[in-house]
């Protein structure tokens, strides 16, 4: 592997790891606070994507788009949370992935009714059309590179609020024991429900962040489910440390198995990284509620 | 629930037979006035059903929420479809000749079926609840993302079985043949099932759903008896993946996919969970909507869906309250309480 070849590689990685985290980033604190089953969280990613695609169509301006759809998309969370999903807490995790998975099925077919079955596209603005030259020789095209760099200072910011703040501190106080965190006075409902919002306009981020690297398309978040699942469990659920680790360890592992290995290895690369974590940490890496 | 009335629950009684007798006449009916697409159409059922069955045992006995039995009903198709492949194409997988004759390749996919059910129960199952829906869901899609990895097994467009599959010679020369199969094997499973569960080993399932720690204060390890159940509940899901095979005469990684998984527990709750049978309820009401919603509007998978927020809405209790609450309705008749 060439220098520039492993550079490129390790910018797509830390990309992936980046986005992998932004849609964790929320589904580890509704697991870890509310015990709650979320499959729908990839629905939310696609709904960013597919928001901004229609908002940059009709505002013609991308970072504003941007803006509009992530908050929209936090405006869905907080309804559904807010109609359907609080019900559900006490409720067995059986009930919790049936109705989750009922949504999935409602989502996609929303998506198809309003959006039809053709994969939109997402236009860029002017600057991040172009590819910058990273290093000599080595050519890396620039809205890679802004999204990354906007991943990191939202993962960042992030991090910052959930370990540095009083908010955070509810918040991880909630993800190891709620019970005495509401005894303590916190209202937990309430952080929940913020929480769960702020959770989907961060997958949303993350769906805009990948609509121009894959299709803008209908059940695209469903891959990225499952991976933010692995990131949860490895990570130990309720961690935001250590979704933001694994996520990037992650975003490396597969992208580096994709080009180091054959499909047939490099496809189960991350879930046999996941067996052998589990195998010596049961409870991921960072358990939140030990 | 005492163990008398858990007996009534599970011993085969007369709605099921009923069905099983209704449902033997199926092609008979078919013959006259129906099609041979209403006899493909309950094949399917039949071999979901199985498939629900199976997963059932852990799921309604055990209270193991797997979102993994597609991968076991794919490891039955796929095992059966790859060896009628290499038999195709006269060649050989690590130095073994392929087979259409579904004496060697129905074992030998319950035997990969039992393998992955061990290695991968023996992770999952040191884990609990939230944990252990993830598990399942993630090794879900290993297996579906190497079946796509595979290109020369179809990759992502599946595979087309091209040489008869047969039990010795035997071919099945009809629809109505493969249909008769799939029932009689479906009732043999649920015949075993339902002894299986009335057995002391199924006593042990039950109660290590209730009370794990109680079991283990008794002297009985929870783990090794809930690994058993959960490799035969696998093995039974492949057997479904090999009559799917066998029915399709092609497989694809959709087959296996977790969206699969999630529609086998919709059926084995739609079923009540409670009885053994209780899927072949479940299987034939999915099957039947998807078919008649399909029909009459392209977005039934809307319908189908908001069909299952209502019912966990407003049932908590589960499908079996729906039932429960059908019959506390009055139907209109005077009450004179």
């Amino acid at each position: 592997m060439t220098t520039g070849l492993f550079v490129e590689q390790s910018l797509n990685g830390l990309q992936l790891g980046v986005m992998l985290f932004l849609v964790t980033a929320g589904l580890t604190l509704v697991f870890g606070i509310m015990d709650f089953i979320n499959l729908a969280h990839g629905s939310l990613f696609m709904f960013g994507a597919f928001l901004a695609a229609t908002f940059v169509k009709i505002t013609g301006i991308f970072w504003l788009a941007l803006i509009l759809a992530v908050l929209a998309t936090g405006l869905i969370g907080f309804v559904m949370e807010f109609l359907v999903l609080r019900r559900f807490y006490h409720r067995s995790h059986l009930d919790q992935v049936l109705l989750t998975f009922g949504f999935i099925l409602v989502f996609n077919d929303i998506t198809r009714i309003i959006w039809g079955s053709i994969p939109l596209p997402m236009p860029l603005p002017e600057i991040l059309s172009m590819p910058v030259q990273i290093m000599p020789g080595v050519m890396y095209p620039s809205f890679r590179i802004a999204i990354l760099v906007l991943g990191l200072i939202v993962a960042l910011c992030l991090f910052l609020i959930i370990e540095r703040t009083r908010l955070g501190m509810w918040i991880r106080a909630g993800a190891s024991d709620r019970q005495m965190t509401s005894a303590l006075g916190v209202n937990v409902g309430l952080v929940f429900t913020l929480v769960f919002a702020a959770g989907a306009a961060l997958a949303a981020l993350a769906g805009i962040m990948s609509g121009p690297i894959s299709a803008v398309q209908i059940g695209m978040g469903e891959p990225i489910l499952i991976l933010a699942l692995v990131v949860t469990v490895i990570g130990g659920i309720g961690s935001v440390k250590g979704a933001l680790i694994a996520a990037i360890m992650i975003g490396m592992v597969d992208t580096f198995g994709r080009v180091m290995f054959p499909p047939a290895i490099s496809s189960i690369l991350i879930y046999l990284l996941m067996v052998l974590i589990l195998a010596f940490r049961p409870r991921g890496l960072f358990p939140a509620n030990v | 629930m005492t163990l008398s009335s858990v007996r009534q629950l599970v011993v085969p009684n007369w709605p099921v037979l009923l069905i099983f007798v209704l449902l033997a006449l199926a092609p008979v009916w078919s013959m006259y006035g129906g099609s041979d697409f209403t006899i493909r159409l309950l094949t399917r059922a039949l071999i979901l059903a199985l498939a629900a069955v199976g997963l059932n045992f852990v799921l309604g006995f055990g209270g193991l929420v797997s979102l993994m039995h597609a991968s076991f009903f794919g490891v039955g198709a796929y095992t059966v479809a790859i060896l009628a492949h290499h038999d195709f194409n006269g060649d050989t997988l690590f130095g073994l000749p392929g087979t259409s004759n579904l004496l060697v390749s129905g074992p030998a996919a319950v035997f990969l079926a039992l393998v992955f059910a061990v290695a991968t129960g023996a992770l999952v199952l040191r884990t609990k609840g939230a944990y252990f829906i993830m598990m399942t869901l993630a090794l879900n899609q290993m297996l579906f993302f190497f079946m796509i990895a595979l290109q020369q097994y179809g990759g992502e467009d599946g595979m087309q079985i091209y040489l008869p599959l047969h039990l010795s010679g035997y071919e099945f020369g009809s629809d109505s043949a493969i249909y008769y199969t799939v029932l009689i094997v479906l009732a043999f499973f649920v015949f075993l099932l339902s002894r299986l569960v009335c057995s002391r080993f199924g006593n042990v399932i039950r109660a290590s759903s209730e009370n794990e720690e109680r079991l283990t204060a008794i002297g009985i390890s929870p783990f090794h008896y809930k690994l058993v159940a959960f490799t035969i509940s696998g093995a039974v899901t492949a057997v479904a993946g090999v009559l799917w095979a066998i029915s399709q005469e092609y497989v694809s990684p959709a087959d296996l996919s977790w969206i699969r998984s999630a529609d086998l527990v919709v059926i084995a709750v739609l079923g009540g969970l409670v009885r053994v049978w209780g899927p072949l309820v479940g299987a034939l009401v999915f099957v039947l909507a998807e078919y008649f919603l399909s029909d009459i509007t392209v977005y039934w998978q809307l319908v189908f869906g908001l069909g299952i927020i209502a019912v966990v809405v407003l049932f908590p209790g589960g499908m079996l309250s729906v039932w429960a609450t059908i019959r506390k309705i009055n139907w209109g008749r005077a009450h004179d309480a």
